[in-house]
């Protein structure tokens, strides 16, 4: 609790009050002139010290009713699908300008900047596309699988939903999330350092079992490949031992409902632990064989380029990795004080078993605490207490695995990988607070 | 019983005789899911040409053929020689006739090339053959015919002098031509991310052995802390405003960059958008539809049944900050006392200008 008699507001009046409507109607009208001279009177009310805005009776907010609480509401089903907040409308997919060239063969990323527990809102989920993406009828929709098995077959949506189901939450991140950071900081907040990453709990038939309806040649069809039924017609080689594991899905769910378009509906591939790219969308064929595929996405995308000029091949796994996403890049802290500084941490090997955030730039670090649930190959939340004393600062998170692996440091994956592979920068990442409150995205070793 | 047919009831029971690894009953287990699929069926889909060549179709094509199907196809998006970084990166350039002999792409580790190339990464040709069949060009993807493609992809292969100018590529001679592509030598499976068996074991890699090895120190782990990197102020702003990306309650706030967008403010609604908001948010919505009655009667019943009508405007502001009954039926109006003056006018207005959405 704060001490004084009247904190009605915060030492910090909030950014978005830098303008008022009228002056945000004059940008739009295209009168500028005045815009300097709002920042400047901004930036002198951030200096001014803790002044009570509404000395006397109390908070306005409570003292005048307001209109929500003395009139009548909306009706139910006003929204038959229900819509977040006016007031979140900030809080969507984005595009990194400038990252690609083409809306169809890109990507946008998930706001993890205001995101909380493990589970992505279906409609934020990232999207990457190579090729546009379609919403396909599902009466038309087909799985085909073929190669070594004993019966070619086929199964439609009717087929594939009257069979046993799981439902299991898994991450999903694209193999070049945080990829633009790997030589130098490019972003300026998690959202696109990050945002390639989402969490959903999927429902599907596992894999396996269907393989075995149809005879597959286990002992020497020991890869398999997935296609999509887009243009692209996305294929990745996916190896038989996680497929005889259990954990990879025919997955139609998501969330409770079906798969979104942009995320494959009607089907699509789960292969928990592994880069987004394998868990392929409008999933419609899958092809039993004794070697991997090369395909484009493994031979021209999807390898990881080492300094003495060799591509990692079939590079799949997402390593142990985490991030704080409350406070991050972009955004202020109001106030000195008490923070619940919060994060994501996940590994595609397992379980996490830790995570430890320094505030110091790593020289000293405390263990924070990991939310429930803590799922194999899921995002597992954490929190840690912080009381900021207004000096600058460097947050950070390391994430430990049940293998053991420690997540690295940019040191450490540099001198490993060099700066150029693109694909899998899975290192500690650092936020930098300086006293005005400001956090931003910066680099240490 | 139906949906099976009787080549799969024959491989069922052919399944069980010989006593498969597998449950040989697995149809059985789900009776009535799934279907054996036609040869056709099959044919129609099964299109991936892999590295050794399994599933390349016969046929051929020349360069010269090759440059003229290029220009139709895809030089609109790829530039006439492959080079173009409009829509995407380029497919050729960075490659040498000593890279060709070596099957190593020097480029890739002295940086000389701006772009990494489709042709400097690449190590099979058939992924190339295999992707042109199956998604190119981008917007006509799978159009096609495998004489086309083995033309189109001899001219690519061309432009990265992997062919001659007269060469004529075919299923027969593609062998060689892989024993020329400038990356073929290019790849490595020796790292800890392949999520099957390692090599060892007939799969691939080093059976997940990281590269990387920190350790979970706890205290006094260094001596200071080096910033070896920044946003630069020129970058700042490239995402847009950042305050706008950001929830407007909670423990931080986004930090303006730049000037707030025009969305931000909501102005870019048109009238009739902002009364039909307005009328959301003060409750009118909750008995009015625009075209039906609910508690009372639709906008559009409102503005049929005054149509014309002088002062009506002054009136039914009155009635509404008053409330009332007996016009529509017996259900009363309540007071609507919570609007303003000016907002009882807009939503008066609206409904008679006829309630649009837009
Ligand atoms: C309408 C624009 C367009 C046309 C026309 C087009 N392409 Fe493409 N091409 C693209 C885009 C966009 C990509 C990237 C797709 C992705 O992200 O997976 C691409 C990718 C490729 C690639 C893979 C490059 C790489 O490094 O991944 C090849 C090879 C290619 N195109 C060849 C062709 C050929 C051959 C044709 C003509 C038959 C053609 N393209 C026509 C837009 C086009
Ligand atoms: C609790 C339900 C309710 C709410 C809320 C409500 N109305 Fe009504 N409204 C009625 C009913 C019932 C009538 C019919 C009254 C009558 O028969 O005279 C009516 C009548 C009207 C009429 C026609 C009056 C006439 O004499 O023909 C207008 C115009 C109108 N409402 C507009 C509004 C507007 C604008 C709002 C929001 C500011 C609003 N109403 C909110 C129930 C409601």
């Amino acid at each position: 609790m704060a001490n004084s008699e009247f904190r009605l507001g915060r030492i910090q009046p909030a950014p978005e009050n830098f303008l008022t409507d009228e002056q945000i109607q004059s940008v739009k009208e295209g009168r500028r002139d005045f815009l300097r001279k709002a920042f400047l009177g901004a930036s002198a009310a951030m200096m001014a010290p803790a002044v009570a805005r509404a000395a006397g009776e109390g908070d306005p907010a409570i003292l005048n009713l307001p209109s929500w609480t003395t009139s009548l509401g909306l009706p139910v089903a006003t929204h038959p699908y229900g819509l977040p907040s006016k007031y979140e409308r900030g809080l969507v997919r984005r595009e990194s300008p400038g990252l690609t060239r083409v809306g169809g063969s890109s990507v946008s990323f998930t706001p993890l900047q205001g995101l909380f527990g493990i589970v992505t809102p279906s409609g934020l989920h990232f999207e990457r596309h190579h090729q546009g993406w379609h919403d396909i009828d599902p009466s038309q929709h087909r799985l085909m699988i073929n190669g070594m098995v004993k019966t070619n077959s086929v199964f439609t949506m009717d087929d594939l939903m009257r069979l046993p189901s799981v439902s299991r939450i898994h991450f999903i991140e694209c193999g070049a999330n945080t990829g633009m950071e790997w030589g130098n900081v490019a972003v300026p907040t998690v959202q696109y350092s990050h945002g390639m990453l989402s969490c959903s709990e999927f429902t599907g038939v596992p894999l396996k079992a269907i393989l075995d309806m149809c005879g597959a040649d286990y002992k020497k069809g020991r890869f398999i490949l997935a296609e999509g039924a887009d243009g692209s017609s996305m294929t990745r080689t996916i190896p038989m031992e996680m497929v005889e594991s259990g954990e990879v899905l025919v997955a139609y769910g998501m969330n409770g409902e079906m798969l979104r378009p942009e995320n494959g509906y009607p089907l699509r591939l789960v292969v928990p632990g592994v880069q987004g790219v394998s868990w392929v969308k409008w999933l419609r064929r899958i092809e039993v064989g004794d070697k991997p595929w090369g395909a484009k996405d493994e031979a021209v995308h999807y390898i990881d380029l080492m300094p003495d000029g060799q591509h990692r091949q079939y590079s799949s796994v997402q390593e142990c990795k985490s991030v704080i996403t409350t406070p991050s890049g972009g955004q202020i802290l109001l106030d000195k004080g008490f923070y619940n500084v919060s994060g994501m941490a996940w590994s595609g090997r397992g379980k996490i078993t830790r995570v430890d955030v320094s505030t110091d730039g790593g020289i000293n670090w405390r263990q924070a605490r990991l939310e429930t649930p803590v799922l194999s190959k899921a995002v597992t939340r954490f929190n840690i207490d912080w009381v900021w004393d207004g000096k600058p600062a460097i947050l950070q998170s390391r994430a430990v695995d049940d293998t053991g692996f420690v997540q690295p440091g940019y040191g450490q994956l540099r001198a490993a990988r060099g700066t150029k592979s693109i694909y899998h920068n899975n290192a500690i990442q650092s936020w930098k607070v300086v006293e005005s409150g400001e956090v931003s995205n910066v680099q240490v070793l | 019983m139906s949906r099976f047919s009787k080549t799969l009831m024959a491989l069922m029971v052919a399944a069980a005789a010989t006593s498969f690894v597998t449950p040989a009953a697995a149809f059985d287990r789900y009776q009535g899911v799934g279907r054996p699929a036609t040869a056709a069926e099959v044919k129609a889909w099964d299109i991936d040409v892999r590295p050794d060549f399994v599933g390349l179709p016969t046929g051929k094509g020349t360069v010269d053929q090759g440059v003229e199907l290029w220009e139709t196809h895809c030089a609109s998006c790829h530039g006439a020689f492959g080079e173009s970084n409009e829509v995407f990166t380029p497919l050729v350039g960075g490659t040498t006739l000593d890279d060709i002999k070596t099957g190593h792409v020097k480029s890739l580790v002295t940086g000389s090339s701006p772009q990494r190339t489709t042709l400097m990464k690449v190590p099979t040709v058939a992924t190339l053959f295999d992707y042109i069949q199956r998604a190119m060009p981008w917007t006509a993807p799978k159009s096609l015919k495998p004489d086309e493609t083995y033309a189109i992809l001899a001219y690519l292969l061309n432009l990265a002098d992997v062919v001659p100018a007269d060469y004529e590529l075919s299923d027969q001679n593609i062998r060689e031509v892989q024993e020329r592509m400038p990356n073929r030598n290019g790849m490595t499976t020796d790292h800890g991310m392949w999520p099957g068996a390692p090599l060892a074991k007939g799969g691939l890699g080093n059976g997940g052995k990281p590269d990387t090895k920190n350790v979970a120190c706890m205290k006094d782990c260094k001596k200071e802390v080096q910033i070896v990197s920044f946003l630069p102020d020129y970058a700042q702003d490239a995402h847009g405003n950042l305050a706008e990306q950001n929830r407007p309650v909670g423990q931080t706030r986004g930090k303006q960059t730049g000037e707030p967008s025009a969305a931000a403010g909501g102005g870019t609604q048109t009238a009739a958008a902002a009364a039909l908001a307005l009328a959301g948010e003060k409750g009118c919505m909750a008995c009015h539809g625009v075209a039906n009655k609910i508690v009372g009667p639709g906008y559009n019943e409102i503005l049929a049944k005054y149509k014309g009508q002088a002062d009506i405007e002054t009136k039914l502001i009155a009635k509404l900050k008053a409330g009332g009954q007996g016009v529509w039926g017996a259900v009363p109006m309540p007071p609507q006392g919570h609007v303003k003056d000016e907002e009882l006018k807009q939503l008066v207005q609206w409904i008679l200008e006829g309630a649009k959405a837009q």
